[in-house]
């Protein structure tokens, strides 16, 4: 029986560790997502790129992992202002879809470009964590999951605050629920987008060195953020908060079946979240924390 | 203090909505702009904050200064920055911020802390109910909070201009009244000058100094408000009233009786 929960409780510890990375990872969708209205298909690339590019800076440059922590996060956001300036700026006012496919197109097109680079083999990052695992009476936590649960907390937590109490973070708010009027107010709407998608490519970084920590490292690296989508939408896909809350609910879920049943049926870890997801929309199609239209009556 | 010179507006390349319109507002001036609907009343607002490329619109011929100078192709930024702040049609509070967070989104352009700080006091001085509303969400607020919650988060930015896009719209008359009284009181207060843009000629003539009447993207008559306010046909077309100062009885009326003499 004590194993019985014991072996739960490890689920669960798990299970919150890869839900806190998926928040990180869903921030980035919302914050572009509300922002622009554009579902970034390519994010799991640029998170991708992030763990590569990390690896080669600690591999063969011998850069300290802190540092180039740091360096890559400053890549990524890089790469979002320029994605956002090339591609996305000069499609301002075409169709959404349109530019919903170019973020898929660019995601098809980041992944060989990066074996090509890189090399499609499987890597080992070279984890900075200690490998012995913490031991707290019966249930074991590596450091690699504890640190990647406190640092996907905190980021979580500067995202939070930045949106809720600073002047630029309230203004990107701002742009995002009325887009003129924030014209009107003396805001510069472009610079708002171009910050949008460095701070998402930013989080993307974060995410793809903390997933390179603890899984294997090759280009399927990108796949994790398209299961980052049942977190997101069930969270509500303009939520902060949802997407914190939506990560980890379904790390938690994904995980707990996976140790429950995949026994009995092989894969379903993998399909999980959808189901979950199916179930909640069927409840609630505008997820857990969506914004309903403000209608006064 | 604002000189719009012979402006002519022009959307989507081929529709023209402003025909060559001029309109001055000198320093601490009420000035009204009044209109029946699509004459070419929010264009001119647009116009002037500098945000008609975001609907495709485009000045293309006349000129508009503010303290003498050029302001038709800065950027709303810009032009903001300059003392111009609008309050647009519909009140367009954010709805998904509180009443606090919309308030300090309108200083977004002002880098002075302490300046901020007291333009804050005033504006709750102004509007005590935003003060109790703080920690609301803007959307749920009531129509008349709005507007008032609209007009304070532009005196934010500490504007020499306010123009404001028929402030009355969709108000009850008692709220309209009390509304116009703080403009008043805002306008003596703050010297701040005011563009008002109305359907609503009876308010809006009540507390401006100066009117211009809009029709079809032209002016077509400017005066004073006490001569617009007994000219016979802004009486009959604009205040309701016929010749012996009566209220108009709509089941009198023949239209083809009396016609607009600007138009023929």
């Amino acid at each position: 029986m004590a194993g019985e929960l014991n072996y739960l409780l490890q689920l669960f510890v798990s299970g919150l560790s890869v839900g806190s990375v998926y928040a990180v990872i869903g921030i980035g969708f919302v914050v572009i997502y509300k922002a622009t209205k554009i579902l970034n298909f390519a994010h799991g690339e640029i998170l991708m790129i992030a763990a590569y590019f990390c690896l080669v800076l600690i591999e063969t440059l011998h850069v300290h992992f802190l540092i180039a922590f740091l360096l890559t996060l400053a890549f990524c956001a890089v790469i979002g202002l320029m994605v956002e300036r090339f591609i996305f700026r000069p499609m301002i006012g075409e169709p959404v879809f349109a530019v919903v496919m170019i973020t898929l197109g660019l995601s098809i097109i980041l992944r060989p470009l990066t074996g090509m680079v890189f090399g499609f083999g499987n890597l080992m990052f070279p984890s900075p964590f200690p490998q012995k695992p913490i031991v707290f009476s019966n249930v074991v936590v590596s450091y690699a999951h504890l640190w990647t649960f406190i640092i996907s907390c905190s980021v979580m937590a500067i995202f939070f605050l930045f949106f809720k109490y600073s002047k630029v973070g309230i203004a990107m708010r701002a742009a995002a629920d009325r887009q003129i009027v924030a014209f009107l107010m003396g805001i510069n709407v472009k610079r708002i987008f171009s910050l949008s998608w460095a701070i998402a490519a930013a989080t993307a970084g974060i995410a793809g060195i903390l997933l390179a920590n603890v899984m294997v490292m090759n280009l399927n690296l990108s796949f994790v953020a398209i299961k980052v989508f049942p977190a997101i939408i069930l969270g509500g896909l303009d939520s902060i908060v949802g997407a914190l809350i939506g990560g980890l609910i379904i790390g938690v879920f994904e995980t707990l079946v996976g140790g429950y049943l995949d026994l009995y049926l092989s894969g379903i870890k993998e399909i999980s979240a959808y189901i979950l997801l199916f179930i909640i929309l069927i409840v609630r199609p505008y997820g857990l924390f969506g914004t309903e239209e403000i209608e006064r009556v | 203090m604002l000189k719009v010179n012979n402006i002519e507006v022009v959307y989507n390349d081929v529709i023209l909505a402003l025909r060559g319109i001029s309109l001055q507002v000198p320093e601490k001036n009420i000035i009204t702009l009044l209109g029946a609907n699509g004459a070419g009343k929010s264009t001119t607002i647009k116009a002037i904050a500098g945000i008609l490329p975001l609907e495709d619109g485009e000045i293309e011929g006349g000129m508009i200064e503010f303290d003498g100078e050029r302001i038709d192709q800065e950027s709303p930024e810009e032009i903001v920055k300059k003392g111009i702040s609008v309050i647009p049609e519909g009140r367009g509070v954010f709805p998904e911020l509180t009443v606090g967070e919309n308030i300090k989104v309108g200083a977004y352009t002002r880098k002075d802390t302490k300046g901020i700080q007291s333009s804050l006091q005033k504006v709750y001085e102004y509007f005590p109910i935003l003060k109790e509303r703080h920690s609301q969400l803007a959307g749920y607020l009531s129509g008349g909070e709005q507007q008032m919650l609209s007009i304070g988060r532009s005196l934010m930015s500490k504007p020499k201009l306010m123009m404001l896009d028929e402030p009355s719209l969709g108000l009850a008359p008692i709220i309209v009244r009390e509304i116009f009284n703080i403009l008043k009181t805002i306008n003596a207060g703050e010297s701040t000058a005011i563009l008002l843009v109305e359907q609503n000629a009876k308010v809006a003539l009540n507390i401006a100094t100066y009117g211009y009447i809009l029709e079809n993207g032209r002016i077509v008559m400017d005066a004073k408000s006490e001569v617009l306010i007994e000219d016979r046909d802004v009486k009959e077309f604009y205040l309701g009233l016929t010749d012996d100062k009566k209220k108009k009885n709509f089941a009198h009326i023949k239209h083809y009786k009396r016609r607009k003499r600007w138009l023929s």
